[in-house]
């Protein structure tokens, strides 16, 4: 078998290993897969901005609220799933577009400081204008989707559903990134100046990297607000897109599926630590941010590529 | 002169950084077919006037014309558009990409428009002219290697190889030969001559390397100090004592 | 006519604790191109070291040279030692994440082994007001202005006069002519190191009273110090305290003009504004493209 095809072959028995195992998990680690692919979404987008495309983007968190928010609302107002989605996705692209355009048009790594800005400015509207987000209260309530019929209310229909989501958008940027575009952006990325000189729009091609990764942000926001069902505003504080972004780059940013391995550290251990009995476990999760601080200063100096990028020396090593 | 119009108009460029005048009043033409040698020693000006045309400063004074257009102080991807191409006096080549995409990734912007380029096949309809080229520069063994794990000289064999894959009507060269060694500068010399043959271009080559120029340029201008010394053969160029003097004397 | 005054003092006093923080994070960036997103960690744990050494029942001053001294081991020899050293050769986007790494790392220890409480660490300066003219100003406000006061002015002059500034800002300029003029580069740039660390236990010692100590004071205080900075123009020492001083004048307006909800997005307006209209900072001087 091929290298390709032996990787999509893994990839599908994973996916219906998941498909299929879900059904013998208890309910709350279901929620919690749920809830791992969920911000999956949003660092899948992270890494096209920050990992194929080189911009530092600190507003993710942002990005997944705007979505959540647009969803919470919209969703208990009666408008479908399907099309809250391509509203909030688009939502994002375009403030995304509205918030990069001045940030790049004066230096390319003013993007990393107006995207920061910009997640403390969203946090502050979710918190203080009561009358459309509810303020600290949030919303409450948010329904789950039903699709031509069928009910996605329970939690192992809606894992499956985010499961085949997920899926369906890790495709699509795969085509992207195999298209002229994802070359395009790999080439600003490795060397801006060269690219210019290609006849590369470095500016236009930036400006829709960092707006497709916002998109997929707030497709991911819609997902989770239908998933927790309560939102208020301090999972979008902008500590979080912090922690996105390190999920990026100590999964190994640039890598496909280097956002697999960071959103799993920074969500589903953090989560499964806490709901652990166990003595030892429970000293963990309490000191699990300081271990994961030291991780990310440790990783940086010793193996910059990330934890994916591990496989590649091992297998470098055994060949050498 | 000829009745040729020319492809570059360069007229009495300057450019000063307060009182040091880096570029003093260049003016010099290329035809369309020509390749045009650029030569002085360090210091005097040439990567300055390069630079002046290509957008990335701006001149003090002066103009640059492309087939009769005034090109003085676009930006790098304006001229890209134009069909003006250049390669850099470092290496600058996409090291993430493979040698295959760094060739595709040179020519992609210059054919459809963006969104058509979203739904193009993923080699953009050059996979072709990139094997083409991947054969002439003698790249295939490394040809889906990333560039960044190549040698020194396979890097450089990419960068200018890049400056060529979309045609452009005139390319501007800056020391195409520094840090290769000498096997590979014949090669390189033999590229540059079979590409000016095949594609019709109009080259600009900055060198240090006085034999390279010699054997690759019918027409030569020697700069010191800012200012053209002398122009015209290179064998001619060559022997003027003044720029004999400016090589030596110091 | 009285409460404008009295927010335009308290604001500039705010304000001159962001402008120390900023001072360090400008100083660090011109002199050895780091970008410290532990900025604001670094105020936050002298503020738990004063608040330890006040536990053990040291006077104020004490305990504030003290936690100078610590803080110009750990934050100053020792981050550079351990972190930046390491990661400044592979350029300034692996050690901003690695200093992103250090704060989570920072905050955290002190909530898992310390207190997630907020605690009040006592004023160095007495309470109550000075009243001219109906216009009260608190003692705190001119305390903490005539402090930051008296550290910048004390700093530029060092930085203006003497040999070793001198030198300093010759290392922040450029790297290279300083090294072929034969200063001693990386002693200075460890100067800088050191002197951002004390900058931040003053900034600590002036925010924490009013402020509180908590883990995770420092979420703010590095916003702040950080968009000071840029406000006022990244490679100006000078641009980092009128970033600072205007950040925190605009943001005790705002807060009382038009709503206290929205004094924590000032520092981002002015930002926007600043990067729109005037991208090199209001004080700072544009950079030609480099080729």
């Amino acid at each position: 078998m091929s290298a390709p095809a032996r990787r999509a072959a893994m990839l599908v028995a994973i996916v219906a290993a998941l498909a299929i195992g879900a059904a013998f998990l208890k309910r709350s680690d279901v929620y919690l897969l749920t809830l791992t692919m969920v911000y999956l979404m949003a660092t899948f987008g992270l890494n096209l901005t920050v990992g194929y495309a080189g911009q530092m983007s600190l507003g993710q968190a942002a990005f997944f609220g705007i979505g959540a928010y647009v969803a919470a609302i919209a969703l208990k107002a009666g408008v479908p799933f399907l099309a809250v989605m391509p509203i909030a996705a688009v939502a994002c692209f375009v403030i995304g577009l509205a918030l990069g355009f001045p940030a790049l048009r004066v230096q390319h790594h003013y993007l990393a400081f107006a995207t920061l800005g910009f997640n403390v400015l969203v946090y502050l509207i979710l918190r203080n204008e009561e009358q459309v987000t509810g303020g600290t209260y949030g919303i409450s309530a948010i329904p789950r989707p039903t699709i031509l019929g069928v009910s996605f209310e329970g939690h192992l229909a809606y894992f499956h559903f985010t499961l085949a989501s997920l899926v369906a958008l890790g495709a699509l940027l795969w085509w992207l990134l195999r298209s002229p575009w994802g070359r395009a952006f790999a080439a600003l990325r490795d060397n801006p100046i060269r690219a210019e000189s290609l006849g590369v729009n470095i500016t236009a091609y930036t400006l829709l990297a960092f707006a497709i990764g916002a998109a997929c942000a707030g497709v991911g926001g819609v997902y989770y607000a239908s998933l927790v069902e309560f939102i208020e505003p301090g999972p979008f504080h902008f500590s979080t897109s912090l922690m996105m972004l390190l999920a990026v780059i100590i999964g190994g940013s640039g890598r496909f599926y280097g956002p697999v391995v960071g959103t799993i550290i920074i969500i589903l251990l953090p989560e499964l630590l806490r709901g652990s009995s166990h003595e030892a476990l429970k000293f963990m999760q309490k000191w699990y941010l300081v271990f994961f601080g030291l991780a990310v200063v440790a990783l940086m100096v010793w193996l910059p590529g990330g934890i994916v990028s591990l496989a590649d020396r091992f297998r470098r090593r055994s060949t050498s | 002169m000829t009745a040729t119009p020319s492809l570059l108009d360069v007229k009495d460029i300057r450019k000063a950084y307060g009182a040091i005048r880096a570029v003093d009043g260049v003016s010099f033409s290329v035809r369309p077919g020509e390749i045009v040698g650029v030569i002085g020693p360090n210091g005097s000006g040439k990567t300055t006037l390069f630079n002046s045309i290509l957008g990335q400063i701006r001149p003090t004074s002066g103009s640059v014309e492309f087939s009769g257009e005034d090109i003085t102080g676009m930006s790098p991807l304006e001229l890209a558009r134009r069909g003006i191409g250049r390669t850099f006096q470092t290496l600058q080549v996409f090291g993430g990409l493979s040698v295959r995409d760094n060739l595709i990734a040179a020519a992609q912007e210059f054919s459809g428009t963006m969104p058509g380029r979203l739904f193009a096949k993923p080699d953009a309809g050059l996979g072709q002219r990139a094997d083409e080229m991947i054969e002439l520069f003698r790249l295939k063994h490394v040809a889906h290697l990333p560039a960044g794990s190549l040698s020194y000289g396979q890097q450089k064999l990419i960068d200018i190889a890049m400056a060529f894959m979309a045609a452009p009507r005139l390319v501007l060269l800056d020391e195409p030969c520094a840090g290769v060694n000498p096997g590979l500068v014949d090669q390189l010399r033999e590229l540059l001559v079979q590409l000016n043959r095949t594609q019709g271009g109009s080259f600009v080559v900055i060198e240090h390397n006085m034999g390279f120029i010699m054997r690759l340029c019918p027409h030569v201008i020697c700069m010191v100090e800012g200012k053209v010394l002398a122009e015209g053969k290179p064998a001619a160029v060559q022997s003027n004592p003044a720029v004999l003097e400016a090589y030596l004397g110091n | 006519m009285g409460d404008l005054v009295q927010l335009l003092v308290s604001g500039t006093a705010t304000g001159a604790i962001y402008a120390l923080a900023a001072l360090g994070f400008t100083l660090l960036w011109q002199a050895a191109g780091v970008i410290n997103f532990a900025q604001g960690e670094f105020v936050m744990l002298p503020a738990f070291a004063m608040l330890a050494g006040l536990a053990f029942g040291l006077p104020v001053w004490l305990a504030f040279l003290i936690a100078c001294v610590l803080a110009a081991i750990v934050l100053g020899a020792g981050f550079k030692q351990v972190v930046v050293d390491p990661l400044i050769r592979h350029g300034v986007i692996p050690l901003v994440i690695a200093t992103l790494g250090l704060a989570i790392a920072v905050k955290s220890t002190v909530r898992a082994g310390f207190s997630a409480e907020a605690h009040p660490l006592p004023s160095p300066f007495p309470t109550g007001q000075l009243s001219i003219a109906g216009i009260n100003v608190s003692y705190a406000d001119i305390g903490t202005l005539a402090l930051a006061g008296a550290i910048v002015i004390g700093l530029q002059a060092f930085l203006n006069r003497t040999v070793t500034g001198r030198a300093m800002q010759a290392v922040a300029q450029n790297t290279e002519s300083a090294r072929v003029l034969g200063i001693d580069v990386r002693r200075m740039v460890l100067y800088v190191f050191l002197i951002n660390a004390v900058l931040a236990v003053v900034a600590a010692l002036l925010i924490a009273p009013t402020y509180l100590a908590k883990f995770d004071m420092g979420d703010s205080i590095g916003l702040k110090a950080f968009f000071a900075a840029i406000i006022g123009g990244f490679n100006q020492t000078r641009g980092a305290l009128l970033g600072g001083v205007l950040i925190g004048v605009l943001e005790n307006l705002v807060g009382f003009y038009i709503s206290p909800a929205y004094k924590e997005g000032v520092a981002l307006v002015l930002f926007l504004g600043v990067i729109l209209l005037r991208p090199e900072g209001l004080l700072g001087k544009a950079e030609e493209r480099k080729v």
